[in-house]
C-alpha cells in the first residue's frame, strides 16, 4: 500500500510539470499583455512605461527563460509577485482569500450532504412515490436555476423587502465593535444566503448519486437477509444498507478537495465575497501571470492529490479493490 | 452661479430628456422647519464600488477605484473646482512668469501629514523626483516630461521651470503630494504605503480589507475650513468604501439603506427608483459624464477618405434615437470631443442632423449609387459594405451598433457588427489599424489638450490616433493651444479645432451619457456643478438630527 502511494506521488511530479507548462503557454498565447490594460487608450500613458514595466518583471526575456525563472522560484516555494499595482506576493494574495472560500465551501458541502443523503435514501426506499417524484423535480429545478438569479431574488425578498438578512458582504460595518457572541451571530447571518444558494445547486448530483447507489444496495441478498431476520425497517435501511451505499459518496470526497479552494466568480461577485474565484477572474482579466500561475499550480496540485485520496479511500473501504493482492 | 448654469443646460436639453425626472438641485425640500439642518460633524458615509482599489499610492494606480479613495487621503498643489477652474489646494497661491516658462508655488503653512510630519516644498520636489525616477512604475511621467527643473526656494516656496510653455502644466501639479520622509531611499513600487497611505487629505486611513471595504476617518488636523461657516473640514466622521461587484446587488443594498451613494443605470433611474420607498431615502443627481461614445472610421480605407461620405454617414444616423433607445433619453447627442457646458465646448460647430435624403444625395455626389438594384450602394462594382467592431461587455455600444446598422441599411449601406474581447479587440484590430470602423468611447479629460488623440504624429501603430486622422491645421492648433495659458486665447484655438473636426467628421460623435447618482437624502451640502457632485465631498455633512451611525471611537 505504502509503495503504491509513493509510486503515485512520484508520478504526480511530471504531471504537475506538464500542467504548469501547458497553462504557462496557453496564458502567453492569449491576446493581451499585463501592460496593455493600463497603457491602451489612456492618453496619459507613454510607450516607455510599457518598456519599464516589462523590464521590471522580466517580461522582455524569451518565454523559455521566463518559464524556467518561474519554476526556479516555485522550487524555492516562492510564487512571485503580482503584476497589479500593489505588487504583493502572490502567496499573500491567495492566503488572504483562502479562509473565506474554504469556510463557505465546507459549510455548503456539509449542508449538501446533510440534505442530499437523506433525500436520496428516502427517494430510493420509496421509489416512484410522490415524494420521490417531487424531490426529483425540486433538486433538478435547484440544479437548473442560475445561482445569480436565485441569489438576487432571495436578497430582494429577505434582505430588502423583509429586512431579515443582510444582503451581501461578510460582516456588518460596526461588527468589529460588537461583543464576541453578537459578532458571531452577525457572521452567521451573512453566511445564510450564500451557503444556502450554493448548496441548492449541489443537491441534485449527490442526492441522485445516493439514490442510485441505495437502489443497488437495497436489492442485494444481504438486505433481504436482514429483513428476513426480522430487523425493523429503519435498521435495515439506515444501518445495513446505508453503510454500503455510502461507499461511492465517500470516494467522491477525494474529488472535492480541489473544489474546496475553487470559488465561483459569479457567486462571489453576487454576494461581494472576496474569495478565490474573484481573485482568479480578476487576474485573468488583468493578465496577472504570476497570480494565474500560482492559483493554477495550487488547483492542479490539489486535483492530483484529490485523485490520489479518492483511489486510496476506495481501496481502504472496499477490500475487493485492494492492491498487490490478486 | 452653478444653479443658473444648470438651468440653462437643462432648458437646452429638455427636448432630449423627455420622460426623465427633473434634476433635484435642491438637496432637501426643507419643509420640516423645526429640524436643524445646519452643518454638523459626525456620521459615516458609505460609498460603493464595483471594484476594489489596487494600490493607494496614486502615482502607481491606474484604476478609478484607487484614485477615488486616494483622492480623499492626499492633496495636490492645485485642484479643479466645480466649474473646472484651477484653484489652490496645498498651494496658497502661485504665479506664472510672463514668458510662461516658470511657475512659482507658495505652499500653505502648518499643513501636516497624517503621521504628524509637516508638509514642505521638499515633499513636492520629492514627488516630482520619484515620478520621474525610471525605476518607478508610474503611468504619469508624461505629465512632468516638459519640466526642466524643480527648485525648492524655501520650505514653503517651490519654483518649476519648463522647457517650453505648456498649458496643462498647472493642473499637472494637482497630482498627490507624497510624504518624502516615508518614501525617500526606498523602492516605492513595493512600499507599504500602497496598503497604508499617509497623506495630508481630509480623511486618513483606518483599514483595508481586501475585496470587502476600505475605511477612512476624519483628519482632525485638516487645514481647510468651510468658508460659509468657518468650521474646520471635513464634516463626516468616517468614509467607508464598500466593494460590491454586482450592480444589481448594489441596488439591493441601496434599497435596504445600507449604502449612501450609488451610480445608477438608465433603467434604474427611470423605473426602479420610481417608488415611495426610494424617494423617501434618496435624492437623485444627474450631470453629464466625462465620456463620449463615437463611431470612428479608419481613414486609411478608401471608402472613408471622401469627407462627403463621412458627412453622409453622420446624416444617416439619428443620434437622438440612440440616446433614447440606448440611454432611455439620459444623455445628449455629441458633436465633438468636449463636454457640453464646459468652457472649452464650442456649441456652434457645423452639425449634420438626421436626414437620410441628404445622406443619399451626398453619397451619390461621392459616386455611390445602387446600380445593380440590390439595395446596397456600389461604386466601381464594389458594394458599400463594412464591419463595425466593438468590445464585449458593453451592452450600450452593442445596442448603438444595432441601431446604426438599421439606419445605414435604410440609405443602402450594409454593415456587419463584430463584438470582441477587449484585449483582442485593442491588440489585434485597433492598434494595427485592422478595422473599418469601431464603436468606442473616450474619457473627456479635464484639461482640453487632445494632442495625443488628434495630432498626426500619433497616427502610428500604438498611437491613440487610431483612425489615422491627419490635418495640418489641426496639428498646428493643437500645438499652439497647449502652449497658450490665456484661457480666452486657448478657447479661440480649441473652438477652431472643434469646427474643423466637425467639418471633417473623422468620427461620428454619438453621445455623452449622463452620470446618474443616488445619494442618501440625509446628506447635505451637495452642490451639483459641471464637474459633478463629489468635487466638494469634504463639505458634505449630515445634520445632527439626521445622523444614523453613532460616533465610533
Amino acid at each position: 500500500m505504502l509503495g503504491y502511494i509513493a509510486k503515485r506521488i512520484a508520478f504526480m511530479i511530471p504531471m504537475l510539470f506538464g500542467i504548469t507548462l501547458i497553462s504557462f503557454l496557453l496564458m502567453h498565447m492569449a491576446p493581451g499583455s499585463p501592460t496593455e490594460l493600463y497603457t491602451e487608450l489612456n492618453p496619459k500613458v507613454g510607450a516607455e512605461f510599457r518598456e519599464r514595466f516589462e523590464a521590471y518583471y522580466g517580461l522582455d526575456k524569451p518565454l523559455p527563460v521566463q518559464y524556467v525563472t518561474w519554476l526556479g522560484r516555485v522550487a524555492r516555494l516562492d510564487l512571485g509577485v503580482s503584476f497589479s499595482p500593489d505588487k504583493r506576493p502572490v502567496w499573500d494574495k491567495i492566503r488572504e482569500r483562502l479562509p473565506v472560500t474554504l469556510l463557505l465551501n465546507l459549510l455548503s458541502l456539509v449542508l449538501i450532504l446533510a440534505t442530499a443523503v437523506p433525500l436520496g435514501v428516502i427517494s430510493a426506499v420509496r421509489r416512484g412515490s410522490r415524494f420521490d417524484r417531487t424531490t426529483t423535480v425540486l433538486v433538478f429545478a435547484g440544479f437548473s436555476v442560475p445561482s445569480f438569479w436565485l441569489a438576487l431574488l432571495l436578497m430582494k425578498w429577505l434582505g430588502v423587502d423583509l429586512g431579515w438578512l443582510p444582503i451581501s458582504g461578510l460582516e456588518s460595518l460596526g461588527a468589529a465593535n460588537l461583543p464576541p457572541l453578537a459578532r458571531f451571530w452577525d457572521r452567521v447571518q451573512h453566511l445564510i444566503l450564500p451557503v444556502f444558494v450554493s448548496a441548492v445547486g449541489g443537491l441534485a448530483g449527490i442526492s441522485r448519486y445516493m439514490r442510485g447507489s441505495m437502489l443497488e444496495v437495497i436489492r442485494q441478498d444481504y438486505v433481504t437477509a436482514a429483513r428476513a431476520k426480522g430487523l425493523p425497517e429503519w435498521r435495515v435501511v439506515y444501518v445495513h444498507a446505508l453503510r454500503n451505499s455510502l461507499l461511492p459518496i465517500v470516494t467522491l470526497m477525494g474529488f472535492w478537495i480541489p473544489a474546496l479552494i475553487g470559488g465561483s466568480v459569479i457567486f462571489e461577485t453576487i454576494f461581494a465575497i472576496p474569495g478565490m474565484g474573484q481573485l482568479f477572474y480578476q487576474s485573468v482579466m488583468a493578465r496577472d501571470y504570476p497570480v494565474i500561475q500560482g492559483i493554477l499550480l495550487l488547483g492542479s496540485g490539489l486535483t492530483l492529490l484529490g485523485n490520489l485520496v479518492a483511489d486510496v479511500a476506495y481501496a481502504l473501504v472496499d477490500p475487493r479493490i485492494r492492491f498487490g493482492r490478486t | 452661479m452653478k444653479r443658473i448654469w444648470l438651468v440653462v443646460l437643462l432648458a437646452a436639453l429638455a427636448a432630449c430628456t423627455k420622460g426623465g425626472e427633473p434634476e433635484k438641485a435642491q438637496a432637501s425640500k426643507e419643509t420640516e422647519a423645526q429640524v436643524d439642518l445646519s452643518p454638523a460633524y459626525g456620521d459615516t458615509f458609505v460609498d460603493a464600488s464595483i471594484g476594489d482599489a489596487s494600490t493607494l499610492l496614486p502615482i502607481l494606480a491606474t484604476d478609478s477605484a484607487s484614485h477615488s479613495v486616494a483622492g480623499l487621503v492626499y492633496n495636490g498643489l492645485v485642484k479643479y473646482d466645480g466649474e473646472y477652474n484651477v484653484v489652490g489646494d496645498l498651494a496658497e497661491s502661485w504665479k506664472v512668469s510672463d514668458d510662461n516658462l516658470t511657475i512659482t508655488f507658495h505652499l500653505r503653512k502648518g499643513v501636516r501629514f497624517h503621521d504628524g510630519a509637516p508638509l514642505t516644498a521638499r515633499d513636492v520636489e520629492f514627488t516630482y523626483r520619484v515620478t520621474m525616477d525610471p525605476n518607478t512604475l508610474t503611468a504619469y511621467r508624461g505629465d512632468f516630461e516638459p519640466v526642466e527643473s524643480v527648485e525648492v526656494v524655501d520650505d514653503y516656496t517651490l519654483r518649476v521651470r519648463y522647457k517650453e510653455p505648456f498649458a496643462p502644466a498647472l493642473i499637472s501639479w494637482g497630482a498627490a503630494v507624497l510624504p518624502r520622509h516615508l518614501l525617500e531611499g526606498k523602492d516605492i513600487n513595493t512600499s507599504e504605503l500602497g496598503r497604508k497611505p499617509v497623506g495630508t487629505g481630509p480623511f486618513r486611513f483606518v483599514e483595508w480589507l481586501t475585496g470587502q471595504r476600505i475605511v477612512l476617518e476624519r483628519n482632525p488636523d485638516y487645514f481647510d475650513t468651510d468658508p460659509d461657516t468657518g468650521m474646520q473640514l471635513p464634516y463626516l466622521s468616517r468614509y467607508v468604501f464598500r466593494i460590491i461587484p454586482d450592480l444589481g446587488v448594489q441596488f439591493n443594498e441601496l434599497m435596504a439603506g445600507k449604502i449612501d451613494m450609488m451610480g445608477l443605470k438608465p433603467l434604474q433611474w427611470t423605473r426602479q427608483t420610481d417608488n415611495e420607498r426610494f424617494r423617501s431615502q434618496y435624492n437623485k443627481y444627474k450631470y453629464l459624464a466625462n465620456a463620449y461614445t463615437y463611431l470612428g472610421y479608419n481613414l486609411e480605407k478608401p471608402m472613408f477618405q471622401d469627407v462627403r461620405v463621412r458627412r453622409a454617414l453622420t446624416h444617416a444616423i439619428d443620434k437622438n434615437e440612440i440616446v433614447e433607445g440606448v440611454l432611455q433619453g439620459l444623455g445628449v447627442p455629441a458633436t465633438g470631443p468636449y463636454k457640453p457646458g464646459t468652457w472649452v465646448y464650442n456649441p456652434d460647430v457645423p452639425k449634420y442632423p438626421y436626414d437620410p435624403d441628404r445622406a443619399r444625395e451626398l453619397l451619390a455626389e461621392a459616386g455611390w449609387t445602387d446600380t445593380d438594384g440590390d439595395g446596397v450602394l456600389d461604386k466601381d462594382g464594389k458594394p458599400f459594405r463594412f464591419t463595425v467592431l466593438t468590445n464585449q461587455g458593453n451592452d450600450q455600444r452593442l445596442k448603438t451598433a444595432e441601431i446604426i446598422q438599421q439606419r445605414l441599411k435604410a440609405v443602402g449601406i450594409q454593415i456587419e457588427i463584430r463584438v470582441l474581447e477587449w484585449a483582442a479587440f485593442i491588440n489585434e484590430f485597433v492598434k494595427p489599424g485592422k478595422f473599418d470602423a469601431v464603436i468606442l468611447g473616450w474619457t473627456i479629460t479635464q484639461d482640453p489638450d487632445l494632442y495625443d488623440v488628434w495630432h498626426s504624429s500619433k497616427a502610428v501603430p500604438g498611437g491613440l490616433n487610431h483612425t489615422h486622422y491627419r490635418n495640418p491645421e489641426v496639428d498646428d492648433l493643437l500645438v499652439r493651444a497647449r502652449k497658450t495659458f490665456d484661457r480666452a486665447e486657448r478657447k479661440r484655438l480649441y473652438d477652431r479645432f472643434q469646427e474643423i473636426l466637425a467639418e471633417d467628421q473623422p468620427y461620428t460623435f454619438l453621445y455623452v451619457p449622463y452620470a446618474l447618482v443616488a445619494v442618501s437624502n440625509r446628506v447635505h451640502g451637495i452642490r451639483p456643478a459641471p464637474a459633478g457632485i463629489t468635487y466638494n465631498f469634504e463639505r458634505w455633512y449630515v445634520p445632527k438630527a439626521l445622523q444614523r451611525h453613532a460616533e465610533t471611537p
